[in-house]
């Protein structure tokens, strides 16, 4: 086999094959991917997911190599022992993920549903167009978090970049420490929540008023994922000065009419 | 796209840093397939000047008499660095149009630049007592083995993937930029800049000159231009904020430091790994794992942030 110094995306291996060199014991199965491709450690997680029906996958040494992890489509346990790179973790639906350093740019981009945790730092476009399920990062998040969120959690232990929460549509944006200029941008809906400093507020988002729900939300998410006692938060949704923004899924819609 | 990447000592320990831009350029060929440039900082020679030229560009047509004319403007450079006072140590013919000239020199270093880029086609790709750019078309690995770089140990080094979007796919083109004609200063760069032809007006009417159409080749010369005027690398970069237009993320370097700026979009990546003994910084983490084997914390720095490391 050539030996591909360069692939870090994984495009250079259109008939790569599985490798299955995977420890299997009953539901879980474990693998190294420290001398595997992008494509053959996608390969080898689909193969254990849905022809092995292994429940809970451990990856060791992912080693920041992009697009580890997506299109998952099943409900299932991974973890990944290092770092992910570009993209990781993107347009999943169900699986519990769990990575124990950091991803770079637009990890869990578009997911449906399910759990990510970050242990580390993420990188800018964390959880872009997130449409289900809660993103967890304990370290801090670069610009952008949260663009065009349309559903789902995101949890932000450390600070956030300039633009947290562009254009975001839906969804609540939970960050302990603080956050960068253009908070909550052109947001049409949804909630964003800071306990730090906000260097600036972006257009037509604006301090929205506590109110019980708030407080269960925050406990409730803060419990789950054992993050401690939560800060206290200021709260920040859309002024709908600039939007009437009709906020209903399809599905909604056709109930209402 | 671009991908840019650095790596910085502080302890000022030598190190293979030609094989380790090598390995973290190469890993990021992805980002930028065309050109592959590294700006590496070594030991100078008995105090000597180095200088890095080229005397023909990729897209040079290779015409009949291509060879005759670089052995005579070759002849005629030596013979001008001469002429100026320059005592030549030594020439490397790195490739048949890029060479390595070191020298004794202790004159105006603006007017030998001037002086040798006035022969056709040549162009003085740095200038310093550590400093020595090398460029070419081509991924990281095919231009480490043209120029040997694994010969080359030093102390910190800046490295560029090119992916073409503003100027043509050539060597000039390449980064880094040498800061002409400030001795010892390199930058590579990942991103547009929105009012290069206001500044490139004003910096040539200052006398700077520019040797290519790439955008880039503003924020060196930029630089030079502060520095000449007293400001410190850390002062001209927090002022470039101010003044360069565009989204960026570059990475400046002089003889013992390291800096990287961030425009205040964040628009462009840049990873950043600190540790007691080193400084290495990317536009994917997966270049600066490939000089660190052990699993290691890193972050993105926010926007208009200005970092500056000294060895």
């Amino acid at each position: 086999m050539t030996q591909i110094t360069y692939d870090a995306r994984g495009l250079a291996e259109p008939f790569a094959e599985i490798p299955k060199v995977s420890k299997i014991d009953g539901e879980s199965a474990r693998f190294d991917a420290k001398d595997l491709t992008t494509r053959a450690i996608n390969l080898e997680l689909r193969w254990l997911l849905y022809e092995e029906g292994v429940k809970e996958v451990e990856i060791s040494n992912p080693g920041s190599k992009h697009s580890l992890g997506v299109g998952i489509l099943t409900r299932c346990r991974i973890r990944f022992a290092g770092s992910l790179g570009y993209f990781g973790c993107g347009l999943i639906d169900g699986p519990e993920i769990h990575i124990t350093g950091r991803v770079g740019w637009s990890a869990c981009e578009n997911m449906m549903s399910g759990v990510v945790v970050v242990d580390g730092n993420a990188g800018s476009l964390t959880a872009a167009a997130l449409r289900g399920g809660d993103v967890v990062v304990k370290g801090r998040v670069g610009a952008r978090s949260g663009i065009d969120q349309k559903g789902g959690t995101i949890i932000v232990g450390g600070s956030a970049g300039s633009m947290t929460g562009f254009m975001m549509q839906r969804g609540r944006i939970i960050i302990c420490g603080d956050v960068g200029p253009g908070l909550g941008d052109s947001m049409y809906d949804g909630t964003i929540y800071v306990a730090g400093k906000v260097k600036s507020l972006g257009i037509d988002c604006v301090p929205g008023e506590w109110t019980d729900a708030d407080t269960e939300l925050i406990e409730r998410k803060f419990r789950i994922y054992g993050l401690g006692a939560p800060p206290e938060f200021q709260k920040f949704v859309c002024g709908k000065v600039l939007y009437n923004y009709d906020n209903l899924e399809p599905s909604e819609r056709k109930l209402v009419l | 796209m671009c991908g840019i990447a650095g790596i910085i000592y502080r302890d000022g320990s030598q190190h293979p840093i030609g094989d380790e831009m090598t390995s973290m350029l190469q890993s990021m060929k992805h980002r930028g397939p065309d050109s592959t440039g590294y700006a590496l900082y070594g030991t100078p020679e008995n105090g000597n000047l180095v200088m890095r030229y080229k005397l023909a560009d990729a897209n040079t047509p290779r015409d009949f008499d291509f060879e005759e004319k670089l052995g005579r403007h070759r002849s005629i450079v030596e013979s001008r660095l001469e002429s100026l006072g320059a005592r030549i140590d030594a020439v490397d013919e790195e490739t048949s149009y890029a060479f390595r000239v070191s020298f004794d020199f202790d004159g105006d270093l603006k007017l030998l630049a001037d002086f040798v880029e006035d022969i056709p086609d040549a162009e003085v790709l740095s200038l310093g007592r550590s400093l020595e750019i090398v460029k070419d078309l081509g991924d990281a690995e095919t231009v480490h083995g043209q120029y040997g770089l694994s010969e080359f140990r030093g102390t910190h080094a800046i490295g560029h993937v090119r992916m073409a979007t503003e100027s043509e796919v050539d060597i000039a083109g390449a980064h880094p930029y040498w800061a002409y004609p400030y001795s010892d200063v390199a930058v590579v760069h990942n991103g547009q800049l929105t009012n290069y032809f206001m500044w490139r007006r004003r910096l040539e009417r200052a006398g700077r000159r520019f040797m290519s159409e790439c955008d880039s080749e503003i924020i060196a010369v930029y630089l030079a231009q502060e520095m000449t005027n007293g400001a410190s690398l850390e002062e001209a970069m927090d002022k470039s904020l101010d003044e360069l237009d565009g989204v960026f993320t570059y990475i400046a370097v002089t003889k013992d430091e390291l800096g990287v700026a961030k425009d205040e979009l964040a628009a462009k990546p840049l990873v950043l790994y600190e540790s007691d003994d080193l400084v290495a910084l990317a536009s994917e983490e997966i270049a600066i794992r490939a000089i660190v084997d052990h699993e290691i914390d890193t972050y993105d720095p926010y926007e208009r942030e200005v970092l500056v490391w000294k060895r």
